[in-house]
């Protein structure tokens, strides 16, 4: 029987294993894990797994969890369709919603 | 194997580029190919971080002045020999661009245009709406006028250029440093002299601006003004599809465009006329707005109504780096020896990096400016010998 996966990204299907795989290609900030896997990129825009992606990265960092740089968070909270957002008004200019500096 | 750079930085190097993106990579790969040793990069956040990293990774042959398509030819040439020449997989694919306009008026400017492409051997040809479908089957053709087509222009996937680019450097010796801010310059009568980070300094006298969006407060460091303004642009990504769009879809007429990406998303943008034009302030500024998504939607909705079910996933902004005729500044100043500049892409960095990279590690490493530099150096501002295209959308 083959080795059990661990799964850090159920949306994605991102691997532990791959995760520190990709770790160990050169991708050491979770921004360029995030690309790199998919991580934190599915249905659940990394609710379900940007902790734990963290987690892993400071044990394998050798670094405390809060030192670890987390992923801009992205809009909108949860995925809309293009038909939801298509019948809002459109907002005046200047309604920024993320800090993302 | 791109190493994380921790410690300080080399106390020498012959050139520093500052900057880790499609501009500063391609440049340090090409120059060490010429020869060069001791290249440093200096990436203030990661890989990939600023303009390149945000855009939509269009890479297109369709332009209005004939220097523009010859470089453009030049980029595609590279580009399709990319995913080799780096030994990795950058995702470039040929699905074509599909330029629609909405309006009569343009119809002659887009012939013109089409013509113009033809006599560069460029394969565009003029469109009318019933022949979009062929191409784009859903598309919704009751607003459109003609469009052009252009089966070799395409997309890649800027993080795997950058990354492939990063990779490649790296064999080549060349040192990246990212999380490294340059607090300063030093430069005196006889040129640049050292390059001053939050991890140290490095004597140098050869300093390459290849900050994109922070290009021109670097330049202000060693005292030269560069014309460039910069201007936020938003984008959004939607959930993966099936493979249903081979062309990226770009309107002339509201500046929305969409492609769809290897992974199977709609990767989309669309300019909006409320940010502040060349007149008015620059806004260093990457807040996303949920005007943006509606106006995005709505045009994409009107243009393609299949996606209405579609979902948006994410956006985010990036900063464009913009001159006043929206083609890049490259070369150096004069009575500045060893400093230079590959900057102001005005939103098209990704498409011409690796072409204006490569001509320009041959300038710095040779002295010889070719037609390219020589035509798109900083004195054209103030001699007025500007060629603007038609064809700056988005």
């Amino acid at each position: 029987m083959s080795k059990p996966k661990i799964f850090l990204c159920r949306c994605e299907d991102v691997t532990l294993d791959e995760f520190r795989e990709a770790y160990r290609e050169g991708f050491t900030e979770l921004e360029s894990l995030k690309r790199y896997t998919g991580v934190g990129t599915g249905f659940c825009q990394g609710k379900g797994c940007l902790s734990e992606s963290a987690g892993e990265l400071a044990v394998l960092r050798n670094i405390p969890p809060g030192e670890v740089r987390l992923t801009n968070i992205r809009p909108p909270a949860e995925p809309l369709t293009f038909a939801q957002l298509a019948a809002l008004d459109v907002p005046p200019a200047g309604d920024d919603v993320e800090d993302d500096s | 194997m791109i190493p994380l750079s921790s410690g300080p930085v080399p106390v020498t190097a012959d050139a520093v580029i500052i900057g880790g993106g499609i501009n500063g990579l391609a440049t340090a790969r090409e120059l060490a190919h010429q020869g060069l040793k001791n290249i440093v990069i200096l990436e203030k956040n990661y890989i990939g971080s600023g303009s390149t990293g945000r855009c939509g990774g269009g890479i297109r042959q369709q332009w209005t002045t004939e220097e523009n398509i010859r470089l453009a030819q030049e980029s595609v040439a590279m580009y399709e020999n990319m995913s080799a020449d780096l030994g990795y997989q950058v995702f470039f694919r040929q699905g074509g661009y599909l330029m629609i306009t909405e309006s009569e008026d343009d119809l002659p400017a887009l012939r013109e245009a089409v013509a113009l492409q033809n006599r560069c051997d460029v394969p565009t040809e003029f469109l009318q709406p019933a022949e979009c479908r062929k191409i784009v089957p859903d598309l919704d053709i009751s607003h459109l006028k003609g469009a052009t087509f252009c089966p070799k222009d395409g997309t890649a996937y800027p993080f795997a250029v950058v990354w492939g680019y990063a990779r490649a450097c790296h064999r080549a010796g060349v040192n990246i440093f990212i999380r490294t801010q340059v607090t300063g310059i030093t430069a005196d009568d006889g040129g640049i002299r050292t390059v001053h980070t939050d991890r140290g300094d490095i004597a140098t006298g050869r300093v390459i601006n290849c900050a994109g969006p922070w290009a021109r407060a670097l330049a202000a460091m060693v005292g030269v003004q560069l014309p460039n303004r910069q201007e936020r642009h938003e984008i959004m990504v939607s959930e993966s599809l099936k493979p249903f769009l081979d062309p990226m879809v770009i309107s002339i007429t509201n500046g929305i465009y969409f492609s769809q990406s290897l992974r199977g998303e709609i990767v989309g943008g669309i300019g909006d006329p409320a940010e502040p034009g060349l007149e008015g302030p620059s806004r260093f500024d990457t807040r996303s707005q949920l005007r943006f998504a509606v106006r995005f939607a709505k045009a994409l909705v009107r243009h393609y109504p299949r996606a209405a079910q579609v979902r948006m996933m994410r956006q985010w902004a990036g900063m464009y780096d913009v001159t006043p005729d929206h083609r890049p500044i490259l070369g150096g100043v004069p009575g500045l020896d060893g400093y230079y500049h590959i900057c102001g892409f005005s939103g098209h960095g990704f498409m011409l990096g690796p072409v204006t990279g490569r001509r320009m590690a041959r300038h710095i490493a040779t002295g010889e400016a070719d037609d390219i530099i020589t035509s798109l150096s900083l004195d054209r501002f103030a001699k007025g010998d500007l060629k603007p295209d038609a064809f700056v959308v988005g």
